[in-house]
């Protein structure tokens, strides 16, 4: 008998709001979070936008030393993790704490406080030679990810398998996928799993201007995430966390939980053409869509949603479009497609964590988050995108994709859960 | 306790082999040059030299001796790398070379690429941050979006040899090396022939050693020879290294058809975390051993070899001689600690000794620990550590131990084949 894979609890910090509700919220309104950057002076860049989170650790419930230990992006995934362990309603000190893991996905870890900490030591960038002794005790959390996993870990209580997985942009998707793998193993009952960033800092925005990867449309922030849109012209770079409990679907049943979706399939492929180019025919991506289907059992043809990586860079989203018709064929075009990047902007490793929890929620509400700002498609881009308003459809079967720096293509799909209590709408 | 509920999934089925391997380590670039100076008892522990250390309290490291990136590295690709990724590419040329097949000429898919990494590529990282903060924003690289990111050997790996296939990057600290190679296995279970895996690493800046500094675990002996002892009485903390391995991880089936000779298989593998700090519950490492061993269908009396984590940091290496001891006794098994030659190489250690223990099946010897006797361990504690010179013996198993700092610990069995 398989061992079988469903989400029974959400949390989510994301940029307009918060928290599970407020995240849904702005989804099926259509409207975007994309703004200035208020974070630090970006007069000197290129690209002076992107979609913050309103985020005060000290009203989320975080203590002074856990603020000053954390970078910005474990206090997101902690915060995350409480939420939807609370939202499991599992009573995590009376599980086997050995057979509860942790997986958390991040693209580029605690860089905001390396580049602050980097400007102290170093004197403000004149000194190779840094001064060790005027660097903060919690430096080395910083420099190994592996500390977000840690932390997320100790919240929980667990003590059975616990890793960072970072694999770029597609973090947020491989980090669950790879943690319901430990549950279909047995070598884990419970994950705790999602993704976190918060890269809106000064290298990040420096290196994206560098490239030209991010969009120049300082003069109309909230309209600037355009997504297969004629007139994109790069991402918004934003920030947040997704974490959810994983259970084992027995485990789930036994205890009448209630469950949003089951993980149903999942593969990843890798390019190995290019570390920031994507070939235009979307084979790659194509291929994980083929593999995770073929995992769930499903014919292209069942697929009611796909949730896109949608970055609004020119080249992904024809590349990903053509991946789409290249896996799903004539259905393609009769499926509905969107990206929540058009409201959150691009979360770099965590959107793939977020955009699993809009799966989630899609499947729940019977909603489909639709694009924002996409007025005009590009010619290339000629599915149907769910423009500007989100759509009540009954979905059941999901597929959600991401692509990524370093070639990662990966794609996960989620179905309704059969035997598990169905929610209400939250 | 109960340490696992599952049934073994090894034991089921035929284990996976390893079929090439490629090694830069501070004691001999390339794998043989290595072993051979492994056997030797030989050191590549060092006065830092890639950047002036003179002012740190931390003066020694472990870096890879002769490494001319140009001789190894394309031109185009010089200005895009760290120098850990270059030490990667050139492990990972080396582990394909010795499978002996071409990777372009497979299946596309059939292969992927999965690594540990730490702390990304920190150098390239403090350089680019340097010219952000000391010349302004348009001096950032363009390839600051990608050089330094702990996805950096995966990818580059994965361009350099066609590899289509599942891909992944573990961040684990130390253990991460044979997280690494247990998601090799899954991919291979999923149908994948080959995974390159394993992972290579260092962040020998100073940037790097200000984080490691930080860290608490460095070492401020200045003598080579004293600076790292694990189990010693005289353990004083880490020494840093840089380095490690990567390996092929193949499926049985497809090596046997082709008449490889593969280095050992992958017999069983579990990953625990240790209880929150404070608690008071057992480290999790004995349980990752157990995990291992009941994976892989074997008991404690079947190892004939166990590659120490090594700590260097008297209550942490406590705490592993508890957990050695617990399964095996005092002095009941020998330990390997070829560590004491490398310092600890973050992501690439763990598999440094994965593989130490395939090559010391492979020739039937174990290799000897440098500068240490294990007087730090009470009797009750003490362990069968093979110092001075090799020990011959027949070896069919092999128990490689890791722990990452922050509460990660990783145990894999392998065996002859």
């Amino acid at each position: 008998m398989d061992r079988r894979v469903v989400i029974t609890g959400i949390g989510v910090v994301a940029p307009g709001g918060i928290g599970l509700k407020e995240f849904w919220s702005l989804l099926v309104s259509g409207r975007t979070a994309t703004r200035a950057i208020t974070r630090f002076d970006t007069s000197q860049y290129r690209s002076r936008i992107a979609a913050e989170a309103d985020f005060d650790p000290e009203h989320e419930g975080l203590s002074p030393q856990e603020t000053s230990r954390m970078d910005r992006a474990a206090q997101f995934a902690v915060v995350c993790a409480r939420e939807a362990m609370a939202d499991s309603g599992l009573d995590f000190a009376a599980l086997d704490a050995h057979r509860v893991g942790v997986t958390i996905g991040s693209a580029v870890g605690a860089t905001t406080s390396l580049d602050t900490e980097y400007n102290v030591v170093s004197d403000g960038g004149r000194t190779w030679l840094v001064d060790h002794e005027y660097t903060t005790r919690h430096l080395f959390g910083h420099f190994v990810p592996s500390s977000f996993a840690s932390e997320v870990a100790w919240t929980v209580g667990a003590q059975g398998p616990a890793a960072v997985v970072s694999t770029g942009c597609t973090s947020g998707l491989d980090a669950v996928g790879h943690a319901a793998e430990l549950i279909r193993e047995g070598s884990a009952d419970i994950m705790v799993a999602g993704a976190t960033e918060a890269p809106i800092s000064p290298i990040t925005v420096a290196c994206f201007d560098a490239i030209k990867a991010t969009s120049p449309r300082n003069d109309d922030p909230e309209h600037a995430s355009r997504p297969f849109d004629a007139s994109r012209n790069g991402f918004v770079l934003g920030e947040g966390a997704a974490v959810f409990v994983l259970e084992e679907l027995e485990h789930a049943q036994a205890r009448d939980a209630h469950a949003y979706a089951e993980i149903s399939g999942f593969a990843s492929r890798c390019n190995a053409y290019h570390m920031t180019g994507l070939r235009p025919d979307g084979k790659e991506m194509a291929e994980a869509i083929r593999v995770a289907l073929d995992q769930a059992r499903l014919d292209p043809a069942a697929v009611d949603y796909i949730n896109a990586h949608g970055s609004g860079t020119k080249q992904n989203d024809r590349h990903e479009t053509a991946a789409f018709k290249r896996s799903l064929g004539a259905h393609a075009y009769e499926t509905p497609v969107s990206s929540i990047k058009s409201m959150i902007g691009h979360s770099l490793g965590a959107i793939g964590s977020l955009e699993i929890a809009a799966c989630a929620l899609a499947v729940e509400h019977g909603v489909i988050p639709p694009t924002a700002n996409l007025h005009e498609p590009d010619p290339d881009c000629d599915l149907d995108y769910t423009p500007l308003t989100a759509r009540e459809l009954s979905v059941d079967r999901v597929l959600s994709v991401g692509s990524g720096f370093g070639g990662f293509q990966s794609a996960m799909v989620l179905t309704r859960p059969d035997g598990t209590r169905e929610g209400g709408a939250r | 306790m109960s340490t696992t509920t599952t049934t073994p999934v090894s034991a089921a089925r035929s284990c996976p082999v390893f079929t090439g391997l490629g090694v830069a380590a501070p004691n001999g670039l390339g794998r043989d040059r290595w072993w051979q100076a492994t056997l030797a008892g030989q050191s590549g522990i060092r006065p830092v030299s890639r950047f002036d250390a003179t002012g740190y309290p931390a003066r020694l490291a472990g870096e890879v001796p002769g490494f001319e990136a140009s001789e190894h590295i394309p031109g185009r690709l010089l200005p895009q790398t760290d120098h850990m990724t270059r030490l990667a590419l050139t492990a990972a040329d080396e582990a394909i070379a010795d499978t002996g097949l071409d990777p372009e000429a497979e299946p596309e898919f059939a292969a992927g690429v999965v690594t540990a990494a730490s702390a990304g590529g920190f150098e390239f990282g403090q350089r680019e941050l340097e010219a952000l903060w000391g010349k302004g924003s348009r001096f950032v690289s363009a390839y600051q979006s990608f050089a330094w990111f702990y996805a950096v050997n995966t990818g580059q790996i994965s361009i350099r040899h066609g590899l289509r296939g599942p891909s992944g990057v573990i961040v684990s600290e130390q253990a991460g090396g044979l997280d690494a190679v247990a998601q090799a296995r899954r991919q291979l279970r999923k149908g994948s022939r080959r995974i390159v895996t394993g992972g290579v690493d260092g962040a020998i800046c100073p940037w790097g050693w200000a984080a490691l500094l930080a860290g608490g675990r460095m070492s401020t002996v200045a003598d080579a020879a004293g600076a790292f002892l694990p189990f010693d009485a005289a353990a004083s903390g880490q020494v840093a290294g840089e380095g490690g391995a990567i390996l092929v991880l193949e499926d049985a089936a497809t090596a046997r058809d082709r008449g490889a000779r593969p280095y050992g298989a992958l017999a069983g593998y579990a990953a625990t975390f240790d209880p929150r700090p404070g608690s008071g519950g057992e480290p999790g490492l004995r349980r990752a051993a157990e995990g291992a061993l009941a994976d892989a269908g074997l008991t404690a009396g079947e190892v004939d070899v166990v590659f120490a984590d090594a700590a260097g940091v008297p209550e942490l290496d406590r705490a592993e001689a508890e957990a050695v001891c617990a399964l095996f006794g005092p002095r009941g098994v020998p330990v390997s600690v070829p560590k004491t030659m490398t310092g600890r190489l973050a992501a690439g250690g763990a598999s440094l000794d994965l593989a130490a223990a395939l090559m010391a099946l492979r020739d039937g010897v174990v290799p000897p620990a440098a500068h240490i006797t294990g007087d730090g361990l009470p009797e009750h504690l003490a362990l069968d550590l093979v110092t001075g010179t090799p020990r011959e013996l027949p070896l069919r198993t092999a128990l490689v131990l890791a722990r990452g700092q922050g509460g990660f610990n990783a145990a894999a069995v392998v065996t002859a084949v």
